[in-house]
């Protein structure tokens, strides 16, 4: 075994894959060539670190530096000043927000990283998802071998029960209870489903397991087939994330040479496989009973419950679906033990949950936290707050199906019960944050058209209910909502909520209750005054030049529709019927003279 | 196919490889002086050296990193051996036959190279 003094960390998740990782990672390996450094210095390339605001991110080992938004022209000096004399480029150094003079080394010094807790994450960004046998040596299938070895079907299914562990793809239904109801159904032929199709805007999660660690959730998959007796397994991940799809049949094959899949795994008499389909993007095939409607061939379309998967699901025969964050955590419940699961986080949510940070918020990224941390923590410490010193005004869970929280439920701490008490869910852990410059209704109407592009059209309150709801969103945002609108909404959402036919259509509504609960007076203002409190709907608003306007003719130049008047060193006119309301003459303008009103 | 002993036999071969990126607080030091200075002295084939002997030793929880100029160029190439617990040992004047026998008297069985040490070389 080669021994190599530095190891040189890049990212290769999406994120920083979009920002050149993968010219970085050349440019290490060409100058460390050219330095005559192939001995020392060894490159891996891993799965996202999570701070994906400062990508793209190396990390050098031993000493555990933290470079950020490095860029290929830095390699060069990270490689002839790090590498070869030991000297930190602290100019690329990872600093905190408002901790800017102090110089954080390592990783585990950094806000982002202090208050998480990594069990689903544990190795993204630490091993090479593409060489199984990293996995290996962070103690990777040895989960697997206790439990083919030691335990029974029955055994594993108690632990997982005990360990408390619910859905993280959303609905938080307890995951030893499903693996239990597949277990007692009789059949020749089961199988194991791997829900990897990740449909709300802004999570990310699922993805960066897959990218990061995709053993993981193999393994998983095997525990889980020989505890409830399937012999094959089928991910559905959509063809929409490459490296994931990339990275998951590299370890499939991997795990097939080493025999910890296929037939009598480790001498066990066990058989399992895996195989992988690739889901075209439709947000109703996260929905389980469109997903194996998808997998067996036919259109995307979910069907009544029961029949539940468990008794009757892919192919006809009883069928257990994960999403795949909940399994990224069963190879760890099994090695530490259902109490140490059980330990972290809430009484009735154990574990942690991962969200994906997003929206107007510093650090942007990936988050794993005990369950019962609270939203203020999550927010304002770990995702260093609103940039650009605007006021937080609420965050959105559960992307479409989740609802808005308000500054007033920011110290509640997350459950999943807690989130659904205040109208909001965990969801599969998107996290969207908005400041005052956010309309809410507008961010209804978003979700909604969101929802109503995805249904699937098979039932009529969903295909039809959703879009009388976005009628009267989109009516309201133009300034043209009526009296009772508000009502309407709620009344509409109300018999969606009860008559829709699977998660989509039954969820679609919680956005849009949610801020009316939370921030009704906004919808007021937009139907009774005409007026959007956060300054955002074009319709509703007009621009005004104040008396900070020095004359100096600039935004007359950009209008592109003329209608701003006035003579050299005068304040300047808008004329409202002309005005499109682009917006050009605020960018443009040196004084801040122009204002939304 | 593998078998359980095979597969623990690949995790201890790899974690070798990986320890680096766990915590480190409990490993062995040897922290290189590699300034303009170390390396015009001839740091480089020091620290070649110790790397080697550590491969071929098949040493484990052993760092060699590098740092910069701590001020006494005329001593160069110089090592610091950092054993968890123990006072730092600073070793002066290297060069790559001097190495081996740090390796096995230090740092597999704890104890210094007094000689080559810079309270050594300050008596001189």
């Amino acid at each position: 075994m080669d021994f190599y003094r530095a190891q040189v960390l890049v990212c290769g998740g999406t994120g920083c894959s979009s920002s050149g990782s993968g010219e970085i990672l050349e440019r290490f390996e060409r100058q460390i060539a050219k330095n005559g450094l192939e001995k020392e210095v060894k490159i891996v390339r891993t799965g996202c670190f999570g701070l994906c605001a400062a990508g793209p991110v190396v990390i050098i080992y031993p000493e555990g530096t933290f470079y950020s938004r490095v860029r290929v022209e830095d390699v060069d000096e990270i490689v002839s000043e790090h590498l070869l004399k030991g000297r930190t480029v602290q100019h690329l150094v990872y600093k905190d927000k408002g901790h800017e003079d102090e110089r954080h080394m390592s990783l585990e010094n950094i806000e982002f990283y202090k208050k998480q807790k990594r069990i689903a994450l544990r190795n993204c960004g630490v091993i090479d998802p593409e060489n199984i046998d990293e996995y290996i040596a962070f103690d990777g299938y040895k989960a697997l071998t206790t439990v083919l070895t030691e335990m029974k079907p029955e055994d594993v299914i108690q632990t997982v029960l005990d360990s408390g562990l619910r859905g993280r793809g959303g609905a938080g239904f307890p995951t030893g209870l499903k693996w239990k109801f597949a277990a007692a159904s009789k059949a020749d032929q089961k199988y194991m489903v791997c829900n990897a199709d990740e449909g709300d805007p802004g999570a990310f999660m699922d993805r960066s397991v897959l990218e990061g660690d995709p053993h993981a959730v193999l393994e998983a998959m095997v525990i889980a087939g020989y505890a409830i007796g399937a012999t094959e397994g089928y991910v559905y991940v959509r063809a929409e994330y490459p490296i994931a799809v990339k990275r998951l049949e590299i370890a499939i094959e991997q795990a097939r040479e080493y025999g910890l899949l296929g037939k009598n795994i480790l001498n066990s008499g066990f058989n399992f496989d895996v195989f992988v389909r690739l889901g075209a993007g439709a947000f109703v095939c996260g929905e389980e009973t469109a997903l194996m409607a998808s997998i067996e061939g036919q259109r995307g379309e979910p069907r009544p419950k029961p029949p539940f998967p468990a008794i009757k699901g892919l192919f006809a025969a009883p069928t257990n679906i994960n999403n795949v964050e909940t399994l990224a955590n069963v190879p760890q419940i099994i090695l530490n033990g259902a109490a140490w699961f059980k330990s972290i986080g809430t009484e009735k949510s154990s574990g942690t949950k991962v969200f994906a940070l997003g929206g107007k918020i510093n650090n942007t990224g990936l988050v794993e936290i005990p369950m019962g941390t609270t939203l203020r923590e999550i927010i304002f410490d770990i995702g260093g707050g609103i940039p650009n010193g605007k006021r937080f005004k609420a965050v959105q869970t559960g992307g479409p199906s989740g609802g808005c929280i308000s500054t007033e439920n920011l110290d509640i701490p997350i459950e999943y019960d807690t989130l659904t008490q205040i109208g909001s869910m965990m969801g599969s852990g998107g996290m969207i944050v908005m400041d005052e410059d956010n309309c809410m209704v507008d961010i209804a109407r978003f979700f909604l058209d969101f929802t109503v592009d995805e249904s699937c059209g098979k039932c009529t309150p969903c295909r039809i209910g959703t879009r009388r709801m976005l009628e009267i969103l989109e009516r309201i945002v133009k300034g043209q909502g009526v009296q009772g609108d508000i009502e309407k909404l709620e009344r509409l959402a109300k018999n969606i909520k009860a008559t829709a036919l699977c998660g989509l259509g039954q969820s679609a509504p919680n956005p849009v209750l949610s801020t009316i609960k939370y921030f009704r007076n906004e919808y007021e203002a937009h139907i009774n005054e005409k007026r959007c409190p956060a300054h955002h709907c074009q319709a509703l608003l007009n621009y005004y030049i104040t008396d900070k306007c020095r004359g100096c003719t600039a935004c007359v130049k950009v209008c592109p529709v003329t209608a701003i008047t006035g003579t050299v060193k005068e304040r300047h006119v808008i004329d409202a019927a002309k005005c499109i309301k682009c917006g050009s003459c605020v960018e443009k303008c040196r004084f801040g003279a122009i204002e939304k009103r | 196919m593998k078998s359980i002993a095979e597969l623990e036999a690949i995790r201890q071969k790899t974690l070798e490889r990986v320890s680096y990126r766990k915590d480190a607080d409990n490993d062995i030091r040897v922290v290189v002086g590699m300034a303009t200075c170390g390396i015009a002295a001839g740091a480089r084939p020091v620290m070649l050296t110790f790397m080697d002997e550590i491969r071929k030793r098949n040493l484990q929880n052993v760092t060699v990193s590098q740092t910069g100029c701590i001020g006494m160029c005329r001593l160069e190439p110089m090592v610091d051996v950092i054993v968890p617990g123990k006072e730092k040992v600073t070793y002066v004047n290297l060069n790559p036959d001097m190495v081996p026998r740090i390796v096995t008297e230090h740092i597999v069985n704890g104890n210094p190279v007094m000689e080559y040490t810079i309270g050594a070389a300050e008596k001189k």
